[in-house]
């Protein structure tokens, strides 16, 4: 049950969507197709499909370790932000210059600036018992703010006619296609890697099973000697690595240059990613190519049958709710007729 | 004064919406509940009130649709959590997610469509007095129903045998259920109230605050709403202050730009935000008085059978 019921949410969105296409006017059948079908049927839909799904998988990845651990950072975006823009710092530092270094050095970066960014929420939760949940959302918000100051500001392309972009990234510091005539990039593989890193970690590793404790049974962790607050501070500082990585991969992967908005709330999105995924690296990976999918369906839908972006938006918010409420067939049984009492069933 | 009565107003507008939706999540959250969705549930009250009024022209069915908005947002969570006993956190989200891409489908065709905002009320004779009366009593009636339910909340919490039993269920189910209340019904009832009170804000926003409709206008209002609730240690009088600290520290953007004080908007945009991590922190440090004023029972699933 624990892994149908991602099956089972996945079916019913897709009859609640059924239901708002037909309310909206649109041939129910043409709009699934245009939605699930269209962007899965070209060689290029398909690579799409990855670039869409890297920065998914991977802050899915690091959210989940999170969420495993009753550590509640909703705040990936702002992280991908803020790694997004100190991995820039590095490529319009080094913007007329070539060089193997530049890459690696702006993917450290970014992990860097998710990292210090998720920081302050450790510290403030670990330090004042500030709530992360409260304190990473509104450090979303300060981050998209600060991104937006720093593109209309000093980051602004002085050949730009004053248009609020950086400058174009040079090919040094633009990641690597790994499939001719497509956008596809090196980050997907990174994505890959980083699904084998987190499977590692939660399974093979003493700190994969301190999260586990922790989230379980925070009693039990504590008597066994482990450090919640190390917890606290380890999940967020991957997490919020793990994110940074996503915003410069995304950055100098598809887009390539800084821009005030640089991503359709992916942060967010991956939130939906860790729960479809059941918290499991695994899982999270075909959650991420399944949000994907939404993503690029959405688009298609839009040029397609002229449907509004926001479509998107519903569909997500309805898959997660058709998760945690079938989850209810897992920790419960469904009896029909009288209730028995529990020493009747022996 | 000529500068400050202007600037007092503005923070009056910018403080009701944070006040109901404070209010109505710091009642939920007194039964044992916390519902995340007050992000969504607002931003659905928004975007209901304005095409209401837009289609009719009556701002009051478009206070009563706002408020239907957001208890039927509260209804899928109190199903979801209660009935399906799915956990709280995870269900406010997707509660938030589901608002803000419902409320940006809806509200495709109504963006960039003017409206003048709702009627000011002039009390009679009150009015008249200088000063006081242009900031106290020439409102709309929003935000006098907002301070009365200021008032009718302390009242019902402190006072009343219902408000008596709401606060025992939050702060032990088992205890209140043991007693022969019916927890579930009672949670049901203060979760559709919070909605409802967060559809009135969101309401507001969009039918007075800045009367439009933007996607996602809420701007994390409804997250600031749910930080006012932790700062306010779920005492009533505390929403209030802290519901006007916040529209003051939100609009003092609007009025720096006026005065040209040369700091980039982004960074007074920023203030709010930045205030809600400061005062969280300042309420959060003291463990024990958290402790002593959160009802016990927060966030913790409830199943008769356990």
């Amino acid at each position: 049950m624990v892994y149908l019921s991602p099956v089972l949410a996945l079916v019913l969105s897709l009859l609640a969507g059924v239901v708002l296409f037909y309310i909206m006017g649109v041939s129910p059948l043409a709009a699934l197709h245009a939605f699930f079908i269209e962007p899965l049927s070209t060689g290029y839909g398909l690579a799409e499909l990855g670039v869409k799904a890297t920065p998914l998988v991977l802050i899915g990845v690091a959210l989940a370790l999170g969420f495993k651990a009753g550590v509640w950072n909703i705040g990936a975006e702002g992280q991908l932000t803020m790694g997004a823009l100190c991995g820039s710092l590095v490529a319009l530092y080094f913007y007329d210059q070539d060089g193997f270094y530049i890459l690696p050095l702006m993917l450290i970066a970014g992990v860097l600036g998710g990292m210090a960014w998720a920081a302050i929420v450790a510290f403030l939760r670990v330090r004042f018992n500030a709530n992360e949940i409260l304190t990473s959302l509104m450090l979303s918000y300060v981050a998209g703010l600060f991104l937006n100051l720093m593109v209309h500001g000093p980051l602004k392309d002085p050949e730009g006619f004053n248009f609020p972009e950086s400058r174009q990234f040079s090919e040094s510091a633009l990641l690597p296609i790994i499939l001719d005539g497509t956008r596809l990039h090196v980050g997907a593989v990174i994505a890959l890697l980083v699904v084998a890193w987190g499977w590692m970690i939660l399974s093979r590793t003493l700190l994969g099973y301190q999260i586990k404790v922790a989230g379980s049974a925070p009693e039990a962790c504590e008597h066994a000697g482990f450090s919640f607050s190390g917890i606290i501070w380890t999940t967020l500082l991957l997490s919020g690595g793990v994110a940074g990585l996503a915003g410069i991969i995304e950055v100098s992967g598809p887009i390539g240059q800084l821009l005030p908005n640089i991503s359709p709330g992916y942060g967010f999105t991956a939130i939906i990613v860790a729960y479809v995924g059941r918290l499991h690296p695994i899982g999270v990976l075909f959650a991420g190519i399944l949000l994907a999918l939404t993503y690029l369906g959405g688009e298609t839908a839009q040029i397609q049958l002229n449907l509004p972006v926001a479509v998107t938006g519903v569909f997500q918010g309805l898959l997660l709710f058709f998760l945690l409420a079938s989850d209810v067939l897992i920790r419960y049984r469904v009896q029909f007729g009288k209730a028995r009492l529990a020493v009747e069933n022996k | 004064m000529d500068v400050f009565i202007p600037a007092l107003l503005t923070i009056i507008t910018a403080a009701t919406p944070l006040l109901f939706a404070a209010l109505g999540e710091m009642v939920t959250e007194k039964s044992g509940v916390l519902n995340l969705g007050v992000e969504g549930m607002m931003v659905m009250g928004a975007i209901i009130a304005f095409t209401t009024v837009h289609f009719s022209g009556s701002v009051s069915l478009a206070i009563v649709t706002s408020i239907l908005a957001g208890a039927i947002m509260a209804t899928i969570f109190a199903l979801f959590v209660l009935i399906f006993h799915a956990s709280q956190v995870p269900t406010g989200l997707a509660l938030t997610i589901f608002g803000i891409g419902l409320s940006a489908l809806l509200g495709q065709d109504m963006i960039g469509i003017p409206y003048e905002g709702i009627p000011k009320i002039a009390i009679p004779l009150l009015s008249t007095i200088p000063v006081v009366g242009s900031l106290f009593f020439t409102q709309d009636f929003l935000v006098y129903l907002s301070l009365a339910m200021v008032l009718a909340i302390h009242y019902f919490l402190q006072k009343t045998r219902p408000g008596l039993i709401l606060r025992a269920v939050g702060d032990s189910h088992d205890a209140a259920h043991a007693m022969g209340y019916s927890v579930v019904k009672i949670r049901f009832m203060a979760i559709l109230f919070g909605g409802a009170m967060c559809g009135l804000g969101g309401a507001y926003l969009s039918l007075a605050y800045s009367p439009m409709w933007v996607e996602q206008m809420t701007a994390g209002r409804g997250w600031i709403a749910l930080a006012l609730v932790v700062f306010a240690c779920w005492r009533t009088g505390r929403v209030l202050f802290g519901a006007y600290l916040f529209g003051g520290i939100s609009i003092l953007q609007l009025h720096a730009q006026a005065l040209g004080i040369g700091i980039p908007s982004q960074v007074m945009s920023m203030l709010p935000y930045l205030a809600t991590i400061i005062v969280l922190v300042i309420i959060s440090r003291d463990v024990s008085k958290i402790k002593l004023n959160a009802p016990a029972s927060l966030g913790k699933p409830f199943h008769p059978s356990r």
